[in-house]
């Protein structure tokens, strides 16, 4: 299988479904010409045109306003918010409108579109364009939110949110793009595979312990995993959730019941975020399964510095999650 | 291409308009009888459809927030007589009467008020959120300045499609001061969007006056920012109404967007609860002077379109209508508990219910 970027597998999907169906069509700050601020949309001005690669001002609340308006008459908008920080000033649009319209109308139409936008720290660019917004998203019924971890759950999700006819936050991270793995080549066998949103995938399966992450936080969590393994001959279980909302609870209750333990890493802070709903979940349906309490690691909550041995003291880390797993293994006999 | 009317002197302060408009004799004779009496006859039925909603929203029948058109009725009319059946309707929350006049059944408009099953939006949105894909009315919206950007998208999608038609973006005054405002004028232009803004200028945003809240208070004049055609029109003649939509509709079909104001009166509160202590009594009495629907029964009448008579049967068969609305609405059932997901999701998802919801089914059923 060839190994390619996880930003080839975005770039490949959205080509592949823009040739796929003529009302798919990209929209955002600089997607065309300039080919997208971490170069996702690269060429696809030049394959479809002006009419369906639209570069629009700088203008968050109106141009996905105008993509969920588009929606409603029937068109697939995928649009790009250059960073998650900046789709703060769409969220009326959002909250709003695209999450209730299909409820709050009893049904009569659909809000059939993708929002598509990286997140993530670690790049020095401080406090007001490094944050992991992703709970607010996740908070909010209506909405469908997609986080994956590696180039082919990208291409499969992404595949299942332009296909879907229900508003989708398709969250990336600015330090996956350039992370490679397989995936399978077009027009061979099982090439338009889809995964489908609302289920979460055991990465590794284990024994000692569930982490339980998302998006790189995930990938991150992988590679402790198998190091764990090799060196200290922890058996970790890895479930990766793919999906924020709707959340696969069962795929997670079932690994805490096999394993007994669980360590959170998500890259948001803390407080309100992704693991404490997880973490609550754990306890609400598995509370006589655990042999000790559920961790999480976050990162600080602080807006981040800029400062790069503050900001990496302040972002979830794999030593963090590395010293929770050991905490919490603590005393089991194995 | 700009009609503007003139600030009336004599008018309480407040005021933003004078007497109704062109209703001229020789305007008239160009019209058809029959097609003007249906004016006035969905300008009753609003009015009418209004003033029993207040009265069912004081006897608890309709919950939430509820905004009248009263003293919009002939803006309403005019609008909806120059639209076609390709066209788009987006509105704010102040939506009763545009609905109505689209088209949809009192019944089912009255039933969404009072939560019905039977109602346009099923019961989930109330009267702020009336919602009809039949009739192309994509409903009315809550949140101020949230429908423009999506009658913008409306519009871009008519365009992609290389369908014909226009979207209306309906708004109140207090409207153009958002950003979702400025944002969808400059889109809409820089796309050549086929899209009328119409904005209701009842002088009032809530409690707070245009010339207050907005640093050009002729509204119309902001759309030379985005370099497209504003007008402003008097609200109260549904004919100029009409006709500066239809100037609306040929500039869309050029893919021009338009600025329309239509100046008006709020004849209650903000809202039925609001006691609209802010405005002069003196000011809102004055409003009956110029009473949209009043003048126009005076201008039928005058012009041998209408007798007394002929009116008071209209008046009585609206009476009748109205209360047939009320009745199927008290009539209708409620929506079913069970049916509390129905519409979450129009591609069914995994995992999709609250873990509550089976919970809560238990309890039920342990009783």
């Amino acid at each position: 299988m060839p190994v390619i970027t996880f930003r080839q597998a975005l770039t490949d999907t959205l080509r592949e479904e823009m040739k796929r169906d003529e009302d798919v069509y990209l929209m955002g700050e600089e997607i065309g010409v300039f080919e997208g601020s971490y170069k996702v949309t690269a060429g696809l001005l030049k394959e479809f045109g002006a009419k369906r690669v639209v570069d629009t001002p700088i203008a968050e609340e109106g141009f996905v306003g105008v993509a969920v308006g588009s929606a409603m008459l029937g068109l697939r908008p995928v649009v790009e918010i250059m960073t998650i920080n900046f789709i703060i000033l769409a969220m009326d649009t959002i909250v709003n409108h695209a999450a209730k319209i299909h409820y709050m109308f009893g049904g009569q139409n659909a809000v059939p579109m993708v929002i598509r936008t990286p997140g993530g720290g670690g790049q020095q660019l401080a406090a007001t364009h490094s944050q992991n917004l992703e709970p607010w998203f996740a908070h909010v019924p209506g909405l469908k939110v997609v986080a994956p971890s590696t180039p082919y759950d990208a291409k499969g999700l992404l595949r299942a949110s332009i296909r879907d006819n229900d508003p989708v936050l398709f969250l990336e991270n600015l330090a996956l793009y350039n992370v490679k793995g397989e995936v399978p080549e077009a027009g061979t066998d099982g090439a338009d595979y889809v995964i489908p949103i609302g289920k979460a995938e055991v990465k590794k399966e284990g024994t000692d312990v569930t982490i339980i992450s998302y998006s790189r936080m995930a990938a991150i969590s992988l590679d402790v995993a198998k190091r764990l393994e090799e060196e200290e001959g922890i058996s970790c279980e890895v479930v990766d959730l793919r999906s924020l909302r709707p959340l696969d609870r069962e795929t997670i209750i079932n690994s805490v019941k096999k394993t007994n333990r669980a360590v959170i890493l998500e890259e948001d802070w803390r407080s309100y975020g992704i693991g404490a709903e997880l973490a609550a979940t754990i306890q609400e349906e598995a509370f006589d399964y655990l042999d000790a309490p559920v961790l999480r690691v976050g990162s600080l909550e602080v807006p981040l510095p800029y400062s790069k041995p503050l900001e990496v003291a302040a972002l979830a880390s794999a030593d963090h999650l590395v010293e929770s797993i050991h905490k919490v293994l603590e005393g089991k006999r194995r | 291409m700009t009609t503007e009317t003139k600030p009336d002197k004599t008018a309480p302060a407040g005021a933003i308009s004078e007497t109704a408009g062109g209703l001229s004799p020789e305007a008239i004779k160009k019209e058809d009888p029959a097609t003007l009496i249906s004016y006035y006859h969905m300008m009753v039925l609003i009015r009418k459809f209004e003033e029993r909603s207040a009265e069912m929203y004081t006897k608890a029948r309709i919950g939430g927030y509820c905004h009248l058109n009263l003293g919009e009725e002939a803006t309403i009319v005019g609008l909806m007589a120059a639209l076609r059946p390709q066209d788009y309707i987006f509105t704010n929350y102040r939506e009763h009467g545009y609905i109505l006049a689209r088209g949809a059944k009192p019944g089912p408009v009255m039933a969404e008020l009072f939560g019905k099953s039977t109602g346009v939006s099923k019961g989930r949105g109330g009267s702020m959120h009336l919602y009809d894909k039949n009739l192309n009315f994509l409903g009315g919206y809550g949140i101020v300045g949230g429908q423009l950007p999506l009658a913008t998208g409306a519009g871009f999608a008519l365009k992609y499609k290389e369908k014909d038609g226009m979207v209306v973006a309906q708004m109140g005054d207090a409207t153009t001061n958002i950003g979702a405002f400025h944002e969808s004028l400059n889109l809409a232009r820089i796309w050549n969007l086929p899209v009328m803004y119409l904005v209701i200028n009842n002088g009032y945003g809530m409690g707070t006056k245009v010339e207050y809240a907005s640093a050009q208070p002729e509204l119309y004049k902001r759309a030379a920012a985005y370099n497209i055609v504003g007008e402003r029109v008097d609200g109260k003649d549904p004919l100029a109404v009409r006709e500066a939509v239809k100037r609306a509709i040929e500039r869309a079909k050029q893919g021009e967007p338009t600025l329309l104001e239509a100046l008006s009166n709020r004849f209650k509160g903000h809202s039925v609860v609001d006691p609209d202590r802010y405005r002069d009594p003196e000011l809102v009495k004055s409003f009956r002077q110029t009473d949209p629907l009043f003048n126009f029964a005076r201008v039928l009448e005058e012009n041998g379109i209408m007798t007394a008579e002929q009116d008071q049967q209209l008046q009585e068969q609206v009476d009748q209508e109205v209360q047939e609305a009320i009745d199927f609405a008290e009539q209708s059932p409620s929506p079913e508990i069970d049916t509390m997901f129905d519409y979450m999701y129009a591609t069914p998802v995994a995992n999709a219910i609250d873990p509550q919801w089976e919970q809560f089914k238990h309890s039920k059923e342990a009783k």
